[in-house]
């Protein structure tokens, strides 16, 4: 860490490090890197992000760097969206990709849990009414097959609906009367927990970087 | 024998069948015994007729012989093919008794069988043939194991692992090799056995190193054998399989170098730089090695659209190439195979027809399946072969110290490795690993070509290690695993939502990095797709199938998968549920898009009544115009179609029709008949113009879906008939339902590919374990 000053850590670092979770160190990595990409600025816009390169070939970049802007991850009661957001909210949706705890009680990690397939949840719902539809399933999958380029809209279409409709049998016995609307959030968290590879994938769900809180050499690389 | 088999049930039918194989070892032990008289006595007739052709010109005139016994000429295949063929009838036999097979793994069973044989052999003609020749065992019996398990290695938790893996098969199998025959050299000259023959102070520390290097590799043939029974968790595994793979090469490293200083006498320090740049050398020119065939047989199977039929040859030409490539080098030839199988599979598959692809792996299974079997058994007659030189000392010794020292390699690494992982390893997974640290056939074959004065102390000790192992832990890691209650196998099958929920991460956590400006372990993994995308897939891919991306191929294979269920389970259009569903397609549209008019009226009706019977055409109606807007954007299909395959753009479309009319019929079924499986409702003709919907749970098609069939099929707009004319429909519509039945079990005269294979280790229903 010798390309940071050994500067004492100002006290809002201190609650930070409280609220999130994240040690002294890292926070002052990330503070870094949040100036650099704010070019100074106390607030990030989203303009900003789209200046990190090799987020262009990234088919869901949107969706990432809405997931910034989004007020439902700050804090479970919030709602809408920010058009900038400063250094606090910034590290509250990096807590997410934190690693966990080794000394973590089993309700902790439940909730840790629920905070990330959250989080995952609400990338999904695009439009924030809290359900994820059959467009927005629909929209996923088209970002994610965007890259192929020579496919259509319709075979993307046809995945949708087929992974759309695997949910929607696994709910059980509906009432042929309701409208199967869309995926919420506590389906999302069944669905999540019955599938095999989920328990390895929230695990490996993190950031090396953000584990160790070193990398400063490496980091900033635009 | 054969006659009244099926009333006696399974066992016996085994018991029949063991007998057969009693037949056939009495037959094998009758041939070579009557081949040496006869051999004998034609030999000595022509030696006499030859031998004096002057005097005995006219006295020794034969008739002609009308049915003579020549078996020299065949004998080498013939015996093989009877080994084989006893080895593939021990293998049914056993399963065909359930009760042994799930107490006592296979191995075991066939080592037994193979003691069985030799010690009929030795009684019959004191002499047994000397079957596990390492010639036969290297060249013959172990590639296609091999071939096997890295065709069919899963990549992606092999490469998560990675670290973990090289660490237990690198480290770990050094540690056990100094440790093992570090120790074994002081027990050496420690003890002194008066009553023993063997003077064992004479055993040097290098000879001691050693037997150490060869008994301390974790055998793969074993460890797949007991494994596959057990059904573990993916990730031990791939752990302890991995670490059996990959320590191949440091086996071979520690053997020629003991061998080399033996010979030589003295060590010197370079002797043992230069082992450690040995080590590199076999192994990345192994697996480079491998990698090239690899890349070889991807570009060759770009070019075999013609010639379907030799295209599986291309795959294990190139690989037995590759393995005998890396063997004439001394290089690693197991890592240099697994490198081949894996490099080369994500190219060929795209290339190769279905037919191929099931051609090769059921010729894998095969050819693997009967390696391992007939290695068992060969342990078992080269057992009863050999002359042992027993000395408890030393053999108990053997034993405890590589329990011992599994055990402390294991658990210490894992102390080291679990710094560095997210998942970490418990203690009962450490104990897994330990127990399951089986020794086999390789041991065996690399004692049997040792040329140490004390051959067969040691070859006598890693036999019995061997046994300990296969039969002692292979017998109780099975109830071990229940008591622990370790992880098992997760058995869900891979599902549209997962693939896509694992790209989605991946991505994620790319873009995530990439925010933090961190150059991560994603970051990279990304770029190497990119690479491959880009160049890799152009030149090894044919046509269009390199553009493919592989959520598309994931979701192709699926839905070939369930078509050909579907077809199998009868034509009729069965849903892949578990429990049946009322869920429709057209419910998970969200309220706001469904067309206000029709609203009250979708509503699906469990009974109907008289009264209800607007609705009910107000239903019908509506879900056959939905069902035609949907059915139309999928008849400009724009799937990634590979040309070659008959009839899979009509299978495609032909399930997908199934399954939204089996979805509108669900809806319109009853709560009660949620036994079976699917329920049609089908209206009854005959009836006055009020058409009753009677739940019939054996009727195949409901008219409507039959007429939707004939519709789409004959490539008409879909008329809006009412249900009440369907009676008139129904019969005409029967017999094209018929043909399209027969034009898609032909189109499908074999399995497609499986889904899950490269996630899974289960194996299809007909491939033996």
């Amino acid at each position: 860490m010798g390309a940071l000053k050994s500067t004492p850590a100002p006290t809002e670092h201190y609650d930070l490090s409280e609220k999130t979770g994240f040690s002294l160190r890292q926070i002052r990595v990330l503070h870094k890197r949040f100036k650099q990409l704010s070019e100074g600025d106390d607030v990030l816009r989203r303009e900003d992000f789209l200046g990190i390169s090799s987020l262009k070939y990234n088919p869901i970049r949107k969706e990432i760097i809405e997931a910034f802007f989004n007020r439902r991850n700050f804090s479970p009661s919030c709602e809408g969206r920010a058009n900038e957001i400063d250094f606090e909210e910034f590290l509250v949706v990096m807590s997410h990709f934190k690693p966990p705890c080794s000394k973590m009680t089993d309700e902790q990690r439940k909730s840790i849990r629920r905070e990330k397939l959250k989080f995952i949840f609400n990338m999904h719902d695009s439009d924030g009414d809290g359900l994820i539809t059959l467009e927005d399933y629909r929209h996923v999958v088209e970002e994610l097959l965007s890259r192929s380029g020579a496919l259509g809209k319709e075979t993307s279409r046809a995945i949708a609906d087929a992974a759309m409709f695997e949910v929607a049998r696994t709910v059980g016995h509906r009432d042929p009367d309701e409208f199967y609307e869309g995926i919420t959030f506590e389906h999302f968290l069944k669905v999540r927990s019955q599938s095999a590879l989920c328990f390895k994938k929230e695990e490996k769900w993190l950031i090396r970087c953000l584990m160790c809180g070193k990398g400063s050499r490496h980091m900033f690389l635009k | 024998m054969f006659s009244r088999m099926a009333p006696r049930g399974r066992s016996g039918l085994g018991r029949s069948l063991a007998e057969l194989g009693l037949l056939l070892l009495a037959i094998l032990v009758l041939l070579d015994g009557t081949v040496l008289s006869l051999e004998a006595a034609t030999s000595s007739e022509i030696d006499t007729h030859e031998g004096k052709p002057g005097t005995h010109k006219n006295t020794s005139k034969k008739s002609f012989p009308v049915l003579g016994i020549k078996y020299d000429d065949v004998s080498v295949p013939f015996e093989i093919s009877l080994w084989v063929l006893l080895a593939s009838l021990m293998k049914l036999g056993f399963h065909l008794i359930p009760r042994l097979s799930n107490v006592v793994p296979e191995s075991c069973l066939l080592i037994s069988v193979g003691l069985l044989v030799g010690g009929i052999l030795k009684l019959a003609r004191d002499e047994v043939p000397p079957v596990l020749s390492d010639r036969i065992f290297f060249l013959c019996l172990l590639p296609p194991i091999i071939l096997d398990a890295g065709y069919f290695l899963p990549i992606r938790p092999f490469v998560e692992n990675i670290g973990t893996i090289l660490m237990f098969a690198v480290v770990g199998t050094l540690w056990n090799a100094f440790f093992v025959g570090g120790l074994i050299y002081a027990v050496c000259q420690i003890a002194q056995d008066k009553y023993s023959e063997i003077d064992l102070s004479n055993i040097g520390i290098l000879p001691c190193l050693l037997f150490g290097s060869i008994i301390s590799a974790v055998d793969p043939v074993a460890v797949l054998a007991v494994f596959e029974e057990i059904h573990i968790n993916e990730l031990l595994h791939i752990l302890v399989f991995g670490e059996s793979l990959l320590n191949d090469a440091v086996t071979v490293v520690l053997y020629h170098l003991f061998e080399e200083f033996m010979e030589s006498g003295s060590v010197s320090a370079v002797d043992a730089l230069l082992g450690l740049v040995s080590f590199l050398i076999v192994a990345l020119g192994g697996v480079l090695v491998g990698a090239f065939y690899g890349i070889l047989a991807a570009f060759t199977s770009r070019f075999t659209s013609h010639t379907r039929v030799i295209e599986p040859l291309f795959v294990f030409l190139y690989s037995y190439m590759a393995y005998l490539s890396a063997e004439v080098f001394h290089l690693s030839g197991i890592m240099s195979l697994i490198a081949c199988g894996a490099v080369m599979r994500p190219y060929v598959e795209a290339n190769i027809s279905h037919k191929s692809h099931t051609t090769i792996k059921y010729f894998l299974k095969m050819w693997s399946s009967v390696s391992e079997t007939l290695i068992f058994i060969f342990l078992g007659v080269a057992t009863v072969e050999g002359e042992h030189h027993w000395n408890w000392v030393f053999l108990t010794s053997t034993v405890v110290l590589c329990l011992v020292a599994r055990v402390i390699g294991v658990v210490g690494l894992t102390f080291i490795i679990n710094k560095f992982r997210i998942v970490k390893l418990t203690t009962k997974d450490q104990f897994i690993i330990a127990y399951g640290g089986l020794r086999g056939a390789i041991a065996f074959s690399l004692g049997f070509i040792l040329h140490s004065e004390h051959k067969r102390i040691f070859l006598t000790a890693i036999i019995t290690v061997i046994f300990f192992t296969v039969f002692v832990q292979g017998m109780t890691i099975k109830p071990l695993v229940e008591l622990l209650a370790v992880k098992k196998k997760h058995e869900a099958k891979r599902s549209i939502n997962e693939e896509i929920h694992t790209r989605f991460l991946d991505h994620l956590l790319t873009g995530i990095e990439d925010i933090c400006g961190h150059y991560g372990h994603h970051h990279w993994k990304n770029k190497l797709n990119r690479f491959n995308k880009k160049y890799v897939k152009k030149i090894l891919i044919a046509g269009d199938r390199s553009k493919e991306p592989q959520l598309i191929a994931f979701y192709h294979k699926l839905e070939m998968k369930n078509a050909i269920q579907m077809v199998e389970s009868g034509g009729g259009s069965k849903l892949n549920s578990t429990f049946p569903s009322t869920v429709s397609m057209q419910n998970i549209q969200p309220k706001i898009h469904s067309p206000p008019s029709a609203r009250p009226s979708e509503r699906a009706l469990p009974q109907l009544t008289k009264g209800r019977e607007e609705e009910i055409r107000q239903i019908l109606r509506t879900n056959l115009q939905k069902t035609r807007q949907r059915l139309q954007s999928y008849n400009r299909h724009t799937l990634v179609v590979d040309p070659d395959e008959e009839g899979f753009d009509d299978l495609i479309l032909k399930k997908r029709r199934m399954m939204e009319l089996d979805w509108k019929v669900c809806k319109t079924s009853s709560h009660k008949s949620s036994n079976a499986i699917y329920s049609q409702a089908y209206v009854k003709p005959g009836a006055e113009n009020v058409p009753t919907i009677k739940i019939d749970l054996a009727s195949p098609q409901s008219p409507d879906s039959v007429r939707l069939l004939d519709e789409v099929v004959q490539d008409q707009g879909l008329t809006m008939s009412l249900p009440s004319s369907s009676s008139r429909a129904y019969k005409t519509s029967g017999k094209d339902d018929g043909r399209d039945q027969q034009k898609l079990l032909r189109c499908l005269s074999d399995p497609g590919p499986d889904v899950d294979d490269d996630e899974d280790y289960d194996d299809d229903e007909p491939v033996p374990t």
